[in-house]
């Protein structure tokens, strides 16, 4: 499924220090538009959960996670 | 003859342009390459002084030096606000109509503060990340006897990530210091669901936050800020009441940049290794002017002006660049008025946060005070 969702916009946040994967994805998020399609790449285990956490909090929609050989894509939609 | 033209003269500007300067200084003499660095101000400003401006630390003065004092006789310094970059014709346009031409240009303007972004927040917050805002807040501080202060974590991105935190730990033993905590509350909150974006800097501040009755409040993204009734509401849907608001305001990158078409959202696209614009050849970015997974952090702008001043030395002799930037950061964390303890990690090395103890406090402010010679490339 996820070969099919093309991201507007692509956050290669893969060995990202501080503040970490989280933090560059709300940064992105609040800037754009509704119905921006954003990709996190992330090697960071815990943004698997911390990242759906948020969205559901926040009320976007966290159209798929998909996991790689050494990192995850985690595709959100901006509400 | 090559001309390298950096814009701003902060912490990576000054400390690119000094280390060219050096590296490049027989071809400089020789007049085969000029370096030009260009700001708006004639004043070189150090940012992280602005955090103890607020508790009568330090000055807004102290922030301040003249550039001519900081950036090597052989670099060409130009006053003047830049208001544009054409890319295809490789200049850069002045707020006066001149342009200069480059070979290779690096940008290197900093992040900029936009409070107006969340409605009601210039009306009803104060901030410590600009002189006037730290000004501001030491008057507000000084008359605060009682209440409720709250420091919420606005702006993602936004500078030096660990400021915040120390923020709250340095009001709280002010308070105390003054015999008025019992009387204060203290508010920190948070956009994710933890105290801080990574999480053994989280750990760390969690555990003193607790001792010391500095209540977080986490998933907290500001919406909106209402002065009157002084309350401030998060996307999240949560309400918080404050006396006295501090925030960390939002950021944004300076205008040129979009302009230029260097980057969509305010910074400048750059591979994370190399540097180098991902839009536009022979364009550098560094400091908080480049997107890049880490801290908008004074370390990081003057590791990264090093792996720049490198390629650049190697374009201008012929060589394929090879230096890249590994994420290196390197950050001090106060833990209060006099122990610190601090933080270093890359992209493939995480942090580890050591127990803060009052040497590394004292290191914190002998780097404040020997950044004048850090610049200047002496040390
Ligand atoms: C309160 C506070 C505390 C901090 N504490 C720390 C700390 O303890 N440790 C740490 O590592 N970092 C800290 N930082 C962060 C640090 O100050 C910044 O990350 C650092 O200054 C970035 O350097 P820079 O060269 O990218 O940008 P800056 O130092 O901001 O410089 C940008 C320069 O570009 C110029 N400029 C911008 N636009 C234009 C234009 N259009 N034309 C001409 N000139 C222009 C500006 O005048 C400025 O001189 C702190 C920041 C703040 C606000």
């Amino acid at each position: 499924m996820s070969e099919t969702i093309t991201p507007d916009v692509t956050i290669d946040a893969r060995g990202a220090g501080c503040p970490g994967p989280l933090m560059d994805l709300i940064g992105k998020i609040k800037k754009a538009d509704p119905g921006t399609v954003v990709e996190l790449q992330t090697s960071d285990s815990s943004s698997t959960t911390d990242v759906p956490e948020w969205v559901e909090k926040a009320g976007h929609d966290l159209l798929d996670s998909v996991e790689h050989d050494d990192y995850w894509s985690l595709y959100v939609e901006k509400a | 003859m090559t001309r390298i033209v950096i814009v701003g003269a902060g912490t990576g500007g000054v400390v690119l342009a000094n280390k060219l300067a050096d590296e490049l200084h027989a071809e400089i003499d020789a007049g085969d390459v000029a370096v030009t660095l260009v700001d708006e101000s004639p004043d070189h400003v150090y940012k992280p002084t602005f955090l103890y401006v607020p508790f009568g630390k330090k000055t807004v003065a102290d922030a301040k030096r003249p550039l001519t004092e900081l950036v090597d006789r052989r670099v060409d310094l130009r006053i003047g606000r830049v208001t544009e970059m054409d890319t295809d014709a490789k200049t850069v346009g002045f707020a006066d109509g001149s342009t200069l031409a480059y070979d290779y240009a690096t940008v290197a303007t900093g992040a900029r503060l936009t409070p107006e972004e969340v409605p009601g927040l210039v009306e009803g917050g104060h901030h410590f990340y600009g002189p006037e805002g730290a000004e501001a807040l030491r008057d507000e501080l000084a008359a605060f006897d009682s209440g409720h202060l709250v420091l919420s974590v606005v702006g993602v991105p936004h500078m030096c990530p660990a400021a915040p935190v120390e923020f709250v730990l340095m009001a709280d033993e002010w308070f105390r210091q003054r015999g008025l905590r019992d009387d204060v509350d203290i508010t920190y909150t948070y956009p994710i669901n933890r105290t801080h974006g990574l999480e053994p800097i989280a750990e760390w501040a969690s555990e003193r936050f607790a001792e010391r009755d500095i209540r977080a409040e986490t998933f907290f993204n500001a919406e909106s800020v209402d002065p009157e009734a002084k309350v401030i509401e998060s996307m999240e849907g949560t309400e918080l009441d404050y006396d006295l608001l501090v925030a960390i305001p939002p950021h944004d990158g300076q205008p040129l940049i979009a302009e230029a078409g260097l980057g969509d959202d305010g910074w400048v696209e750059v591979d994370k290794h190399t540097l180098e614009a991902a839009r536009a050849p022979d364009v550098y970015a560094i400091g908080d002017a480049a997107d890049v997974p880490t801290s908008k952090a004074g370390s990081v702008a003057h590791y990264q002006a090093g792996v720049v001043a490198e390629r650049l030395a190697g374009s201008v002799r012929d060589a394929v660049p090879t230096a890249t930037y590994d994420g290196k950061t390197m950050c001090f964390l106060e833990a209060g008025m006099d122990e610190a303890t601090f933080v270093d990690f890359d992209y493939e090395r995480p942090p580890v946060v050591r127990d803060e103890s009052r040497p590394v406090h004292w290191a914190k402010l002998a780097y404040n005070q020997s950044y004048w010679l850090t610049a200047r490339g002496t040390l």
